[in-house]
C-alpha cells in the first residue's frame, strides 16, 4: 500500500472537516475489511484514511421507540450480541451473522457494507426491506437517503466529497411483522452471494392476511434492488402458496443479473424465485411469532 | 509524506511501544517492527485467518487492522498462549491429535479456538466448524483440528 496519513477524529464535526479538506483523497475507515484490501490492491486510492470508530455517533447503537439508530461503524457482532436488537431485527441478524468469518464480523460494519456498495452486500437487502434510511452529514449539513437509493452502481454510492454516512435508522418493528434474509452460496460459509433475497411482511392481527411486504435482492444487478412490484403484489392478499409463488415470480422478473464466475443469468433468476419464497415463509413465521 | 507514528498498546499483557507508518497493518507491525513472528501472513486480505489475533476481546485478521488502530488497545497473540509452566491445553491437544502439518495456519487457529473455548468450552462440532470457517488449512482436511478442539474443550472443562 502506498503511504497514507491516518486521522482519528473524536467528533463528527472534526471528521467532516477533514473529509471536506481532502475531498476524494480521503477515505473513511470503519472495520477496514473492504477498504484496506482495496487500498492495498490499488482498487481505491487515498491520501488520508479517516478512522470513524472514535466518533460517538458512528460507533454507537441506540434502540428506542423510534427504532434502531445504528452507527455506521458498529461492527456486525455487536448486532447479534445485543439481545434486544437481535430480537427486534432478526432479518438484520441473518445478514450480520453470515458476512465473512467471525474475524470479519468482529470488525466489519453494516454502514461499511452499504458504503462499499457491492451488489452482493449481504446486509443491504434487509436494511432495505426494514425501511432503513441513511443519515448523512457533510459540509452542507444533514440529509437522509432511503437505503434502496443509496447505492448507485458497483462500488458507488450517493455520498459526495466530504460527506460521511453517520448512521442507519431502522424504524421500530410494527406488530405482526417479520423479516428474513437468505443467500445462496456453493460453500457453507465465507463466500459471496450468487444471489441473496430479503423479505419483510406485515400481517393483520389474525396472521392470515398480508397487509404489506417488501422484497429486496442482492447479487442480481449492478446495485441491490428493491423489487417493488413483487412486494406490492402481496398487499391485501391472504397468506397462500399461490400468492407467495406470484411474488417469487415477480421478484425474479425484477432481477437483472449477469453471468460471471459465480453463476449464470438463468441460475440467478431461478435462485431469486426460490429465495423469495423461502424468505417470505420465514418472515411470515416470524411475524406470527412462530420462530 | 506522513512520518512514523508512535503507538502504545498492550501486547499479551505487556505495555509495548512501537513506531510505524500509518499504512502498515497490525500484522506487519507485530512481525516486522515488534519482532513477534508467531502471527503468520497467508493471504493478506482477510480470507485465510493465519494472522488471527485477539484485539480488545474479539478475534480479528491482523492484516485488516492498521497498526495505528491498536493505539490504546489490548492485543493478544499466539506468543501469549503458552505460559511459563508449559503449553496451553489447546496447544497440547493440537499436538496430541496431530492437528497440524506444515504449521503455518496453526497460530491463527489456536488464537481463534482460544477465543471460542474461553467462552464456550462445551462448543460442539457444528459450532466449532462455524467458528473456524475463517481459518484455512491446506494440510489436515480439518477433521483432526476439529477433534483437537473437542479434546481441548474437554481438557478445559476438567480444568
Amino acid at each position: 500500500m502506498r503511504a497514507i496519513d491516518y486521522q482519528a477524529p473524536t467528533s463528527l464535526s472534526e471528521a467532516v472537516s477533514i473529509m471536506a479538506t481532502h475531498g476524494d483523497r480521503a477515505r473513511p475507515l470503519a472495520g477496514g475489511t473492504d477498504v484496506l484490501v482495496q487500498l492495498r490492491g490499488g482498487r481505491r486510492e487515498a491520501d488520508v484514511v479517516v478512522d470513524t470508530k472514535k466518533i460517538p455517533e458512528l460507533n454507537g447503537m441506540k434502540l428506542d421507540n423510534n427504532g434502531l439508530q445504528l452507527g455506521a461503524a458498529v461492527p456486525c457482532f455487536q448486532i447479534y450480541q445485543d439481545s434486544a436488537v437481535a430480537a427486534a431485527y432478526p432479518g438484520l441478524v441473518d445478514a450480520a451473522g453470515l458476512i465473512g468469518s467471525i474475524q470479519i464480523q468482529g470488525r466489519a460494519s453494516i454502514g461499511g457494507n452499504l458504503c462499499n456498495a457491492a451488489p452482493s452486500g449481504d446486509s443491504i437487502p434487509p436494511v432495505i426491506t426494514l425501511g432503513g434510511e441513511a443519515h448523512i452529514n457533510g459540509p452542507n449539513g444533514w440529509r437522509t437517503v432511503a437505503a434502496e437509493d443509496f447505492c448507485t452502481g458497483p462500488g458507488r454510492n450517493v455520498l459526495e466529497n466530504g460527506e460521511l454516512l453517520v448512521a442507519i435508522q431502522l424504524p421500530a418493528p410494527v406488530a405482526h411483522s417479520g423479516t428474513a434474509y437468505l443467500r445462496f452460496i456453493p460453500r457453507n460459509e465465507m463466500d459471496i452471494a450468487v444471489a441473496g433475497v430479503s423479505s419483510s411482511v406485515v400481517l393483520d392481527a389474525s396472521g392470515q392476511t398480508i397487509q404489506s411486504a417488501r422484497i429486496a435482492l442482492a447479487s442480481v444487478g449492478p446495485t441491490p434492488i428493491l423489487a417493488t412490484a413483487a412486494g406490492d403484489s402481496l398487499a391485501g392478499k391472504a397468506v397462500s402458496d399461490d400468492a407467495i409463488a406470484e411474488a417469487g415470480r415477480l421478484a425474479s422478473e425484477a432481477a437483472t443479473p449477469i453471468t460471471d464466475m459465480r453463476g449464470t443469468i438463468r441460475q440467478r433468476h431461478h435462485l431469486v424465485d426460490v429465495l423469495t419464497r423461502r424468505t417470505l415463509n420465514i418472515a411470515i413465521r416470524r411475524a406470527r411469532g412462530e420462530e | 509524506m506522513p512520518g512514523l507514528v508512535h503507538v502504545t498498546t498492550t501486547i499479551n499483557g505487556n505495555q509495548t511501544d512501537f513506531l510505524c507508518e500509518p499504512r502498515q497493518s497490525l500484522l506487519e507491525c507485530l512481525r516486522d517492527v515488534v519482532g513477534m513472528t508467531g502471527s503468520k501472513e497467508g493471504c493478506n486480505d482477510g480470507n485465510c485467518g493465519a494472522c488471527t489475533v485477539n484485539l480488545d476481546g474479539r478475534i480479528v485478521c491482523s492484516c485488516l487492522v492498521l497498526g495505528v488502530e491498536a493505539q490504546g488497545g489490548q492485543v493478544n497473540t499466539i506468543e501469549g498462549v503458552a505460559t511459563a509452566e508449559g503449553l496451553h491445553p489447546i496447544q497440547q491437544a493440537f499436538l496430541e491429535n496431530a492437528a497440524l502439518q506444515c504449521g503455518i495456519c496453526t497460530p491463527g487457529f489456536i488464537v481463534a479456538v482460544k477465543a471460542l473455548l474461553d467462552e464456550e468450552p462445551d462448543a460442539d462440532e457444528a459450532r466449532i466448524r462455524h467458528w473456524l470457517a475463517g481459518n484455512l488449512c491446506r494440510c489436515t482436511g480439518y477433521d483432526k483440528i476439529v477433534r483437537a478442539v473437542l479434546d481441548a474443550g474437554e481438557r478445559m472443562r476438567a480444568g
